[in-house]
This record gives structure tokens, C-alpha cells and sequence, in this order.
């Protein structure tokens, strides 16, 4: 799809930040598990932070979302800022008997017409009078992502949203959010752990690994020294495949490849 | 009408019931059984100091299971073992609470009625105070409520909608200090746990939203209050454990009609 450009919603010149971080640090006890971040998100564009485990992509989120205190930096957000959260999973204990429709009214109450659009427009119609605990791990998401949308959010925060789905539920999952966004115009700010799966959805990758390794659009970062470092040979393998099906340019030849990288690192220090 | 003690009893146990349905539905989702049993307990601590400083009981009781609360939730915020932590305060409570209560030679035969309530004794003084602790938790219950709800299905949706997850516990802490406090008359010390879960657990299998599962607690709860009375006149049995047998036997009943 974009990859490789920019898409339209991340060339407005004028659009100010819905939310921003400027070098903020977090520290659990002494161990400091991000260091140095900067990033914003612009309205309507799709952002993928994208790191391994324990490389703080959730912390950061969390961090984001004012859950996790941040050390040093400053985060800021437009003033009244309406935000939409998915989060990674959510377990409701069994004891507690709740349906679908009245999940949906937490934790403002949304009359049955918009509860029944939101469950509509991802793909849940009908399904308001189930219980939580009996839904599919697919089926949850989407009930998770009504949720969110139900507060008109101008940005949607998702944490691994797809880390219980399979391959062809992760792929439908990633429609919607883009479909979402079309629809709703809604940013989005995604944590994933697999960069094939979100390329064709994301506008912007961020790398992390405890600090911004690279990034750029998605096929910028694909070829980014630090994100072959990271994420190794098996990724690669899979992107390689994935840009043999989709991707029009070609693949990038090693002296460019070279002249991107300073170029890239060069961009890195500054930020 | 309030003259007859027994009318004053089951007004006593419908008025508490409006409390433990909705905390209790609360205690259940959150497990925090171990919890209310360690608040209930340090109540006999509270009982005690009060003989000792000649405070009102009722003023004793909710002092020191306030304070067992709050330093309970406050040692879980901090990541302790609470299997462990719990055990310690709450047995260590009841202990140096019943040797404390030993030292005062005219309450020593009344100990029972501490430990097993004694809700056919209640005045009319107390009928008000179960009354209105009740409704005070129960208002504090309804107007937290949606927070209390988000909060309880996921600290992390909570904190993304600008709720304080730590705030809504501290509500939680303080309404069950509230009905500790009100129902040490009324099942005791050592029953007060039961009176919160098993009503609580036994709407679960009727309910199918939070809101109706404390709804069916509290009828749980005061039927198995009156049921509890009329079983202790007719069998010349202790009155608190009798309301707790038929709260169980409602429970049994429950899960045989959610198999059907």
C-alpha cells in the first residue's frame, strides 16, 4: 500500500500533535527500562512502536497513557484529548457475570443505539447480550476496539492487540483498525512485536529497544541495520517473502543501503 | 412494633444485607475473601480497646478494622505476599484481641456474643446504626459505582479513563471497615466473611450482569438473615451461624438450579 511514502495524513504541515514525548526517561527502582525518547503522534496517522520482548514497547505506552510515572522528559497532549485504549488482554474473572452491551457502557454509559453501532462497525452486530467470559479471543479484541471507539477517540492506543489471534485473525484485525481510521479519522498508536503483519497498515515504525533504535516508514525501518539486528534472520525471511508478493520498488542495493544508514544514524543523534 | 426484639432482629439483618450484597459482589470479584476475614477479625481488637478507654464498641471496632485495612491495602499496593501477610495480621488480630478482651473479667462471658453476634440482643439504638451504616455503604457503593466496576475489570482501562485505581480501592477498604463495624453485632466476628462471599456467590449463578448479581446478593442475604432467625427459634440454635448455614444452603441450592 504506502510503503515507502508518506502517506497523506503525515504531510499536513499545519496539524499540530495529539500527543507528544520529549525525551522522557522511565525508571523502575533503579533500573532504567527507557531512556531518551522522543516521538508525537499526528492526528490521522498510524504509528507501530515495534520492539522485542522486554524491549519496553508496553512500558512505553504505558508510560503514554500516564499509568507508568515518567522520570525525566516532558509528555504532552492537546488539552481534553480523547483517547480510545485497547489493551493487551483483558481477563474478567470468572465470578463476575457481564455481557457484552454492558461492558460497552464502561466506564460512561452509551445508549443501546450507539452501543449496537460501535459492535457494528467491527464486525459484532447482534452480539451485545453475550457474556464477556464466553467470547473468542478474536471476538474479545473486537469488543475491546468497540469499546474504545466508543468514546469518539481521536486517538486509538492499542498494546499488542492481536498477541492472542492467529495469523488470519491478526490480518483481519489490522483491516479493521485501518478501516477505522478511514472511517473515524482516528490516529493510531500500536505495539506490536512482528513488522511484517502491520507494514501494510502503519504509516510510521518506531523501533524500540529501551531507546529508539530507528525509524521511519515501514520499509525505511525494514532496512535498517538496527532493525535486522534486533529482530534477526527470521523476520527478515518473512519480509523478504512479504516484499516478493506486495512491494513494487526494488529491493534496495547495498551502497544506498550504506548511505541510508548514516544518513539514518546522522537523523538518530539529533533526536 | 420495634418492641419485639425478634422484629428488631430481621429488620437488623434485611438493613445489613443492603450493605454486604453489593460489597460482598465486590469481595467475590476481587477476591478479597482472606481480606474481609483480617478486617473482621482485628474488630475483636477493636472490641477490647474500647472496653479499655471506655469508647463506644461500635467506635473501637471501626477504628481498628479501618486501620487493618488500610495498612492491608496499603502493604498489597506494595507487591507483599498477602496469603502470608494476611495470615499474620488477621489471626495475630483475633488473638491479641481475645487475650486483650480476657483482662476485663465482666465481658469474658459475653465473648460469644462477639465472635457469633448476638443480633436477637439488637436495641434500637443499634437497629439505627445497622441502618444507617448500611445505607451509607450502600450510597458510597452506588455513587462509585461505574468507577468501582472499570476499575475492578481492568486497573489499566481504569487508569486510560482518569479513574485512580488505588482511590477506588481505598473506597472498597473503607466500605468494608463500615459493615465490619455494623455487623459485629449481628453475625459476629468470625462470620462476617461468610455473610459478604456466600450470598455474593450464590447471585453469581443467577445473575447475568454485575449489577443484577448484587441485586440477587442482597436478597440472598436477607432471606438467609430471616430464614437464619426463624431457624434458631425453632431449633433453640445460635443465631449468627444459623443465618450462616442457610446463606450456605441458598448457595447449594444456587449451583444445583444453574446446572438445571
Amino acid at each position: 500500500m504506502n510503503l515507502g511514502t508518506t502517506s497523506l495524513a503525515t504531510m499536513s504541515p499545519t496539524a499540530t500533535s495529539l500527543l507528544s514525548a520529549d525525551h522522557i526517561c522511565v525508571r523502575f527502582g533503579s533500573d532504567e527500562v527507557l531512556h531518551d525518547i522522543s516521538l508525537k503522534v499526528d492526528p490521522g496517522e498510524i504509528v507501530t512502536i515495534l520492539g522485542p520482548n522486554g524491549s519496553g514497547k508496553s512500558t512505553l505506552l504505558r508510560a503514554l497513557l500516564g499509568i507508568v510515572p515518567v522520570a525525566e522528559g516532558r509528555l504532552s497532549r492537546q488539552p481534553d484529548l480523547r483517547i480510545g485504549y485497547v489493551p493487551q488482554k483483558l481477563t474478567i474473572d470468572r465470578t463476575m457475570p457481564i455481557t457484552v452491551r454492558r461492558f460497552l457502557s464502561l466506564p460512561t454509559r452509551v445508549t443501546d443505539q450507539a452501543a449496537e453501532a460501535a459492535l457494528a462497525r467491527v464486525g459484532m452486530a447482534g452480539e451485545g447480550a453475550e457474556q464477556m467470559t464466553t467470547l473468542s479471543g478474536g471476538q474479545l479484541q473486537r469488543v475491546l476496539l468497540a469499546r474504545a471507539l466508543l468514546g469518539n477517540p481521536q486517538i486509538l492506543m492499542l498494546d499488542e492487540p492481536t498477541s492472542g489471534l492467529d495469523q488470519p485473525g491478526e490480518a483481519a484485525f489490522y483491516r479493521l483498525i485501518e478501516e477505522v481510521r478511514h472511517q473515524t479519522g482516528a490516529a493510531v498508536l500500536m505495539i506490536s512485536h512482528d513488522l511484517h503483519v502491520v507494514m501494510a497498515a502503519s504509516d510510521r515504525v518506531i523501533c524500540l529497544n529501551g531507546h529508539i533504535c530507528c525509524e521511519g516508514t515501514p520499509r525505511v525501518v525494514s532496512n535498517a541495520p538496527e532493525y535486522r539486528a534486533l529482530f534477526g534472520l527470521g523476520t527478515q525471511g518473512a519480509l523478504a517473502l512479504y516484499r516478493h508478493e506486495h512491494d513494487h520498488a526494488h529491493d534496495d542495493g547495498h551502497p544506498h543501503h550504506h548511505h541510508h544508514d548514516h544518513h539514518h544514524d546522522h537523523e538518530h543523534d539529533h533526536a | 412494633m420495634l418492641d419485639d426484639f425478634l422484629v428488631r432482629a430481621g429488620l437488623a439483618a434485611v438493613g445489613l444485607s443492603l450493605a454486604t450484597g453489593p460489597l460482598g459482589a465486590f469481595v467475590v470479584w476481587r477476591r478479597m475473601a482472606y481480606f474481609g476475614d483480617a478486617t473482621a477479625h482485628a474488630a475483636v481488637l477493636g472490641v477490647a480497646l474500647a472496653l479499655a478507654t471506655d469508647l463506644p464498641i461500635g467506635l473501637g471496632t471501626l477504628t481498628v478494622a479501618l486501620a487493618m485495612a488500610v495498612t492491608v491495602a496499603g502493604l498489597s499496593a506494595r507487591g507483599w505476599a498477602m496469603d502470608t501477610t494476611l495470615g499474620v495480621l488477621a489471626h495475630s488480630a483475633l488473638a491479641f484481641g481475645l487475650v486483650a478482651v480476657s483482662f476485663f473479667p465482666n465481658v469474658r462471658t459475653d465473648l460469644s456474643s462477639y465472635l457469633f453476634g448476638d443480633i436477637l440482643a439488637v436495641s434500637r439504638p443499634e437497629l439505627a446504626l445497622v441502618w444507617l451504616g448500611s445505607l451509607a455503604v450502600l450510597a458510597l457503593l452506588v455513587w462509585r459505582w461505574q468507577r468501582l466496576l472499570t476499575a475492578t475489570l481492568s486497573e489499566d482501562l481504569a487508569h486510560a479513563a482518569g479513574i485512580d485505581p488505588d482511590r477506588e480501592r481505598l473506597v472498597l477498604v473503607i466500605a468494608l471497615a463500615l459493615v465490619v463495624a455494623v455487623a459485629l453485632k449481628i453475625v459476629g466476628a468470625l462470620l462476617i466473611a461468610a455473610m459478604l462471599i456466600i450470598p455474593a456467590a450464590a447471585a453469581r449463578s443467577l445473575a447475568r450482569t454485575p449489577e443484577a448479581m448484587a441485586a440477587a446478593a442482597v436478597v440472598v442475604g436477607a432471606a438467609s438473615g430471616l430464614g437464619g432467625l426463624g431457624l434458631s427459634l425453632w431449633q433453640d440454635t445460635p443465631t449468627g451461624p444459623s443465618i450462616i448455614v442457610v446463606a450456605a444452603a441458598l448457595f447449594a441450592i444456587s449451583t444445583v438450579l444453574r446446572r438445571a
